[in-house]
């Protein structure tokens, strides 16, 4: 189905035809989406609707599942990410990603949070308490563990490891954050918590959002894209998506007709 | 359909909004009926029965506010809900008009009226006709029927004017019938509210369907 694409004034991420198949299956079917810079968009549908398979894309974490065939383009600040010559640490510390399960490293906190920075060879320590310092400031997580960065991060609570992991993830200074389902195994205060944080984080970065919660995408997103069955049916500004959707197909899944 | 104890509510509460329509509509009807019948029983009646229309719009607004908090609407359903927060209010403000006329029948008692009522009940037969095509057209959100009944709201207003030159030259003509007059010109004012009520419903009804908030009523008065 066409549709009028919204202005998207300042575009980080621009996918083209993309098509996407699980050996025969074809999981996504002719996406074309600009995804705007430092603004949060959401992706939502049913399940299997080929919303994380998309987001998975942008810093290719389906290169390491067997069978998957990509066609079309995905350029990110307009270069192409499956060329060849593309250092895929590179994209990868350009474009962060949180997951559903918070999954930090069974370390202290400091060391989860500068963990990538210690790849990259930064071995500095003011350097790098200043980027824990900083990152865990950024994901709003700072004066609840400042006197304890010692502690396994294993030791803290889900909402507070899942921001671990943002930190984490902030911590290599991406441009894009993906994050995936991050607040389905969180309770309603931790994934407040969260909400908030990721709205102050759009000032510095571009966040890409797969959520089920659709309360939580018109909460927080400025743009929202619907999925199903691998095709994008409608992307707007969230506003409209909720309140005035063009499609009867978003009409019904948020309106919770079927799904 | 998933979620059907939601949209069971739905489906309910505007079944009471057809409800409050109909209580109104009597009220209405009954109102310039009693007033040409003179009839203050009845009348003292409507005044008592508003009560109950402003009952039902509260349930209503209750119902409202309550799905709103526990389900989370969206999109149209949101519309709706949001519409028909916006149409109680109109319909109740109606009843008003409806008790304000029968009000000015008691007040009125039994003193002779200055002229035979032929363009009041005129007016009110066109009102009540508005509000029943606008009902019609909420359920069947039909925005087609809703727009017409903007264009009837002229009628009503020419025959608001007609009747206050009208009342206007008899009062010039015998300035000891100004006070039985001036009860007659209020209720004339009343109906042209009530028919201007109707028109801001049908707004409503264009934007439940369309989700565009338009001006629809523009008069030429």
């Amino acid at each position: 189905m066409e549709y009028e694409k919204i202005k998207v004034t300042e575009p980080i991420v621009t996918i083209n035809d993309l098509n996407l198949y699980y050996g025969k299956t074809k999981a996504l079917k002719g996406i074309n989406l600009d995804i705007s810079k430092k603004k949060i968009t959401a992706f939502i549908g049913p399940s299997g609707c080929g919303k994380s398979t998309l987001i998975r894309c942008l810093n290719r974490m389906n290169d390491i599942i067997d069978n998957v065939t990509i066609e079309g383009s995905i350029k990110i600040d307009g270069q192409d990410i499956y060329a060849h010559t593309v250092d895929i640490t590179e994209l990868r510390k350009k474009v962060g990603m949180v997951f559903q399960k918070p999954n930090p490293f069974p370390k202290t906190i400091y060391e989860n949070v500068v963990y990538g920075p210690r790849v990259q060879g930064i071995n500095k320590k003011n350097t790098l308490d200043d980027i824990c310092e900083n990152a865990l400031k950024k994901a709003a997580l700072w004066d609840e563990v400042k006197d304890r960065l010692r502690v396994n991060a294993l030791d803290l609570s889900g909402g507070q490891q899942q921001r671990i992991c943002i930190a984490r993830a902030i911590a290599t200074e991406p441009e894009i954050i993906l994050l995936d389902e991050p607040c389905s195994a969180l309770d309603p205060i931790a994934t407040a918590k969260i909400e908030d944080m990721l709205v102050e984080l759009k000032k510095d970065y571009t966040v890409i959002i797969v959520t089920h919660n659709m309360q939580q995408a018109g909460r927080i997103s400025d743009h929202t894209g619907f999925f199903m069955m691998g095709k994008l049916i409608e992307y707007d500004i969230t506003t409209e998506i909720f309140t005035n959707p063009r499609e009867k197909q978003t009409e019904d899944y948020i309106t919770g007709r079927f799904g | 359909m998933t979620r059907e104890a939601y949209h069971k509510a739905l489906i309910k509460l505007e079944n009471e909004v057809l409800l409050m329509g109909d209580m109104v509509a009597h009220a209405i009807k009954k109102s310039v009926e009693s007033l040409r019948k003179r009839d203050i029983n009845t009348s003292k009646e409507i005044v008592k029965n508003d009560l109950l229309i402003n009952k039902k719009r509260f349930d209503i607004e209750e119902q409202c506010i309550a799905l709103i908090a526990t389900q989370q609407p969206m999109a149209v359903d949101l519309r709706t809900l949001t519409s028909i927060l916006s149409i109680v209010t109109d319909l109740e403000r109606m009843g008003d008009h409806a008790g304000g006329i029968a009000k000015i029948n008691i007040l009125m008692g039994d003193e002779p009226l200055v002229k035979p009522l032929i363009d009041i009940p005129r007016m009110a037969d066109i009102g009540l006709s508005m509000l029943d095509t606008c009902l019609k057209a909420f359920v069947d959100r039909n925005t087609e029927l809703a727009r017409r009944i903007c264009n009837e709201d002229d009628q009503v207003d020419a025959l608001h004017d007609q009747i206050y030159r009208e009342l206007l030259v008899l009062m010039m003509e015998n300035p000891r019938i100004i006070h039985m007059a001036t009860y007659l010109i209020w209720v004339s004012h009343n109906l042209e509210r009530i028919a201007d009520r109707v028109t801001n419903i049908a707004e409503r009804i264009v934007f439940m369907v369309t989700g565009k908030m338009e001006e629809i009523n523009v008069s030429k008065y």
